[in-house]
């Protein structure tokens, strides 16, 4: 039977700190041939303060995801889980190739337990965005299809990194992955200020993740919203796409 | 898409990146550091492919602080600018080429101010000025013309932003900003970015 390819993953990530940090990551990726992949949006967004205080409450990282996965034309699936629990503090947005995807992660769960109980404290978010690169950079060139946020809150604060199977490795605020990734940035950059309280920066994310689905034809299914802060990720929400669709069509009639 | 650009003076070396992490059309991040500090007075700056130029630039980074921990003293510019372009010509021929561009640009006691070019073929020349990317084909003529070998620092620095402003006004992509350093005898100090940013 022909792999699926989850083609596009919608995902939004916003980070929110009191001083309107934010940070996000998106993911995007290609669908791969003949395989089952997932790619959509993936937008992260993550607000960090700028400012010299240390000291400030921070809201988070925000990650929203969509759920459909594709293969080639064909949806092979509206429910697919985007979202990685790598531990109770990591979490991780999978794009491209699903088996890579959720492979790798795997992979990377297991090395941040092993490093837990080697250096008996939690991995930060940068080292292990940093394993995860360097196992996917062993393979550079041999086909995977991977791209992937890893978000985090770490002694640092939030932490918000791109990972692909390309070799990148980038640290940020805001960041949106897959074949929607554009249209979600579109909403997330034009939406975005510094003062955005957590309910209004998951409503960005999901909005952003809505309207990639709206126009991209390989995003689609659910919004699932998820929010890392200093105590760990939380599910925010989950919500059907063709009813945000008739939500927002009847807020904009008022 | 990526720019470098080094300008040697008398007694330092003024080096700038742009500083834009793109992935295929997107700007994922617009203020990327491609500069790496191998030592105190040396820099690395590095771009071409997506992850070859992070792990071959911190590849060459702790070698070059292994050697300092082993013997005691750190490598020369041209010390380590030999042993990075021999490590790029290992590569060249393996499975597993670097393809990374790169600009090399340190301060000697003994010899002074070096800047090197190399490109992923493991071509190595030391130049009095050097610039990588296509931004390169708009600026070295500028460099050519103007270049003089007792620049002054703020002179060096007027030569950079002539080469940026000739980027901003023909390149046809928009390099917004780039980080700018100089090494000197005392070491690498950060300048301000250019453009200046806007609040």
């Amino acid at each position: 039977m022909a792999a699926q390819h989850v083609r596009s993953l919608t995902c939004i990530l916003v980070r929110l700190t009191v001083l309107n940090n934010s940070k996000g990551k998106e993911m995007g990726c290609h669908p791969g041939f003949g395989q089952l992949s997932h790619s959509g949006t993936t937008y992260g967004n993550f607000f960090l303060s700028r400012t010299d205080n240390p000291g400030q409450f921070q809201h988070g990282v925000i990650v929203a995801v969509d759920s459909r996965a594709t293969a080639g034309s064909y949806i092979a699936s509206q429910t697919v889980k985007k979202v990685i629990e790598i531990n109770p503090y990591l979490l991780g947005t999978m794009a491209g190739g699903a088996a890579d995807c959720s492979f790798w992660e795997r992979l990377l769960a297991r090395q941040c337990r092993v490093y837990e109980l080697r250096n008996k404290e939690r991995i930060s978010v940068a080292a292990a965005s940093k394993l995860l690169a360097n196992m996917v950079y062993q393979y550079k060139g041999m086909g995977l299809s991977m791209g992937t946020m890893v978000c985090g809150w770490d002694k640092r604060g939030p932490g918000l990194y791109y990972v692909d199977s390309e070799g990148n490795r980038v640290g940020g605020d805001l960041f949106a992955v897959g074949s929607g990734s554009m249209y979600a940035y579109g909403v997330v950059d034009s939406g975005l200020r510094p003062e955005l309280s957590v309910e209004e920066a998951c409503e960005l994310g999901r909005r952003a993740i809505y309207q990639a689905t709206y126009r991209d034809a390989y995003s689609g299914g659910v919004v699932n919203l998820y929010r890392v802060h200093s105590q760990g990720w939380e599910r925010v929400s989950q919500d059907d796409v063709l009813q945000l669709h008739q939500q927002y069509k009847a807020e904009a009639q008022d | 898409m990526e720019y470098l650009i080094g300008i040697q003076g008398p007694d330092f070396v003024l080096v700038a990146a742009d500083t834009v992490a793109a992935s295929s059309i997107i700007q994922m991040k617009h203020d990327y550091d491609k500069m790496f500090k191998l030592s105190e007075k040396i820099l690395l700056l590095c771009v071409g492919e997506a992850g070859d130029t992070v792990q071959f630039a911190e590849y060459i980074q702790k070698n070059v602080q292994l050697y300092k921990m082993r013997n005691g003293y750190e490598l020369s510019p041209a010390a380590a600018a030999n042993f990075t372009r021999k490590n790029l010509a290992d590569y060249l021929r393996s499975r597993t080429p670097y393809h990374v561009n790169l600009l090399l640009a340190g301060f000697d006691e003994a010899d002074g101010p070096s800047l090197y070019y190399m490109d992923y073929l493991s071509a190595l020349a030391k130049a009095p000025f050097a610039a990588h990317g296509y931004g390169a084909f708009l600026t070295l003529s500028i460099l050519d013309r103007y270049y003089r070998p007792d620049l002054s620092r703020d002179e060096a620095v007027d030569l950079l932003k002539k080469c940026v402003e000739e980027l901003n006004k023909r390149f046809i992509l928009n390099l917004k900003s780039f980080s700018v350093r100089l090494i000197d005898r005392e070491g690498i100090h950060d300048l301000e970015r250019l453009p200046l940013p806007q609040q």
